[in-house]
């Protein structure tokens, strides 16, 4: 038995990706969770940013709207949110992170109906801001559950563009150059994008997990990388942070 | 029905062929000089525009109009005027839906809305999905024309600028821009593709501020949001304040001053007017009371209750306040926002 459970796992190794005097737009939950423990590791100078207005906050707790007043305690700056799309429009945000209820192979994000748009079955609070980051960051990260309805080719909407139908495809709709899906953390592995194609490859497996699990709970064909690791486990440090420093109320992590 | 004014602002120049065109309804008119034949007739007198929240809604929001909402959702958003919105059952109201989370819910509740631009609709970020807010957009009580909080926000900032549109770099190559209702252009220097973000000149806007003198000139502490630009953007503006303060105090520190009096139309003293949402520095969120709106939606004949108690059987924002535990409560949500709880 591990001494940690799927999203300690998720959000340690997500953490692992943010570089010290980097900076990040996050949301709450997970994606902040991992920044949180990243300024508490290896990046504590990494620079996080939110939607609503918030620059640089020392986060004391979990906020519950990125908009609410612990995405700027302490910060360096409260502004606007054309300030914050701005900056990602400069090319000056290095990582974000996004959600969805579907994914396709090439990283494209549906959060917003399942259905008839007019009549959808399921309707989704749509982009937000997903879209303008999924467009406008360099790196655009996820953690997610993987399983075959959620990581489906027979996505019903693109909210947010990963690599749409391919390489060069964002650049030729418009999108500034540079950006896309960078990794895909979920509760069985570590996914990335092979340069050639832009579809997504399996790049680490979780302790555990097989890759017939990653198969089964996959809707459309993955790429492997040449060279597959397993996924290296929470340090006994990085769980104490993150349980007694990040999430004490175990909101997040809670969730298993 | 009311008008899609992308086909009426389109339809004058035949030259440019667009190579992808959002394909929903545009709500509201784009056009700068008809939004500034508006702005040169309004009045630039700084006079006392003091009244009540009741007086203001009445007067000032009409069926059919497009309101805008300032905050956040869930922050800093102006409760008072939206629960007068629900009494006084303002209908068919066209709503700009930027993280729209707690303030949706409560026009929703109320039957305000039947379109809105969708960027961020039917959610309360970390809290869940709203029933309610759902299913008006499911069932199409509700019409929607996607988007996006960065295009939505720039919409606002082109009408704050006098501006039809702005040109920006997000949604292109997906279906957000497809159901929305933007344009493809290019670059007129470099001919790469740019989406054309139509102006946004709602016809009222109602924005819960920090403090205001009776003039309408105002200060917001913690983040602005997009609320900067829709203040000017607006075509009406009602403003809730915390405080009204004198006028020598915004001339003391003219820095702080982020809304001009001449953008204003409306003056109210509301305290605690954000509640039950986030208020900078001075009220945290009452999650309590959220939560059991959002489990309330859940029963139709408990929520209808919900809505008497909270809503149609108080005469204003004290007597709701009163009913969710009044000053007491308040004191905790401002123990809380000082983060005296943190463990």
């Amino acid at each position: 038995m591990s001494n940690y459970n799927g999203m300690e796992l998720m959000i340690c190794l997500a953490s692992r990706y943010l570089e010290d005097d980097g900076s990040v737009v996050v949301g709450t939950g997970a994606p902040c969770a991992a920044a949180m423990l990243a300024q508490r590791t290896r990046a504590p100078k990494l620079m996080v940013m939110f939607e609503a207005g918030g620059i640089g906050p020392r986060l004391p707790s979990m906020p519950i709207s990125v908009g609410d007043s612990r995405t700027y305690y302490k910060g360096l700056l409260t502004t606007s949110m054309p300030e914050i799309m701005e900056a990602c429009q400069k090319g000056m945000v290095d990582y974000t992170f996004l959600g969805g209820a579907q994914i396709d192979m090439y990283g494209n994000i549906n959060s917003t109906i399942i259905g008839d748009y007019d009549r959808p079955k399921v309707r989704f609070p749509g982009s937000g801001g997903a879209n303008d980051l999924a467009s406008l960051c360099i790196k655009t990260m996820m953690i997610t559950p993987q399983d075959k309805n959620r990581f489906t080719n027979d996505i019903e909407f693109i909210t947010s563009p990963g690599y749409l139908t391919g390489k060069g495809a964002r650049e030729a709709a418009g999108l500034p150059p540079g950006g896309g899906p960078y990794k895909i953390i979920t509760n069985l592995a570590v996914l990335g994008f092979d340069e050639e194609t832009c579809r997504m490859r399996v790049e680490m497996i979780h302790p555990g997990i097989t890759r017939e699990q990653i198969i089964e709970n996959t809707g459309f064909e993955l790429l492997w990388a040449p060279e597959v690791l397993e996924s290296e486990p929470p340090s006994d440090e990085e769980l104490e942070i993150l349980r007694k420093d990040v999430d004490p109320r175990r909101l997040i992590i809670g969730r298993g | 029905m009311s008008k899609d004014y992308k086909d009426y602002h389109a339809a004058g120049d035949q030259e440019v062929v667009y190579k992808k065109v959002g394909t929903r309804r545009l709500f509201s008119n784009p056009d700068a000089d008809e939004a500034r034949e508006h702005f040169t007739s309004q009045s630039r007198r700084m006079v006392d525009k003091t009244t009540t929240v009741k007086d203001a809604v009445a007067n000032l929001i009409s069926d059919g109009d497009y309101f805008a909402a300032g905050g956040f959702g869930s922050n800093r958003i102006p409760a008072a005027v939206l629960h007068e919105m629900v009494r006084q059952k303002k209908k068919n109201l066209g709503f700009a839906g930027h993280t729209s989370t707690h303030d949706m819910q409560i026009l929703v509740a109320g039957k305000c809305i039947d379109r809105c631009d969708a960027a961020y609709v039917v959610g309360l970020e970390a809290r869940g999905l709203s029933k309610n807010a759902r299913k008006s957009f499911e069932n199409g009580d509700i019409e929607a024309t996607e988007w996006s909080n960065a295009t939505l926000a720039w919409r606002y900032k082109a009408a704050a600028m006098g501006l039809s549109f702005l040109p920006a770099r997000s949604i292109l190559g997906t279906d957000t821009m497809k159901y929305s209702a933007a344009m493809e252009v290019p670059c007129p220097f470099t001919g790469k593709p740019y989406v054309a973000v139509p102006a946004l000149y709602p016809d009222v806007a109602a924005i819960h501020v920090h403090c205001s003198d009776i003039y309408g000139n105002c200060q917001i502490k913690g983040i602005s949001v997009s609320d900067l630009d829709l203040a000017r953007a607006a075509k009406k503006l009602i403003i809730t304040t915390e405080r009204i303060i004198h006028n020598d105090e915004i001339r003391r520190e003219p820095h702080l001053t982020v809304i001009p009096y001449y953008e204003v139309d409306a003056v109210i003293e509301v305290p605690y007017g954000a509640y039950p949402s986030n208020m900078a520095y001075e009220y945290f969120t009452d999650e309590d009371h959220i939560k059991e709106w959002l489990d309330t939606e859940k029963d139709e004949k408990a929520f209808r209750e919900f809505l008497d108690k909270n809503i149609y059987n108080c005469k204003n924002h004290w007597e709701y306040l009163e009913v969710n535990g009044g000053l007491e409560k308040i004191n905790e949500l401002r123990i809380q926002e000082n983060l005296s709880d943190i463990v």
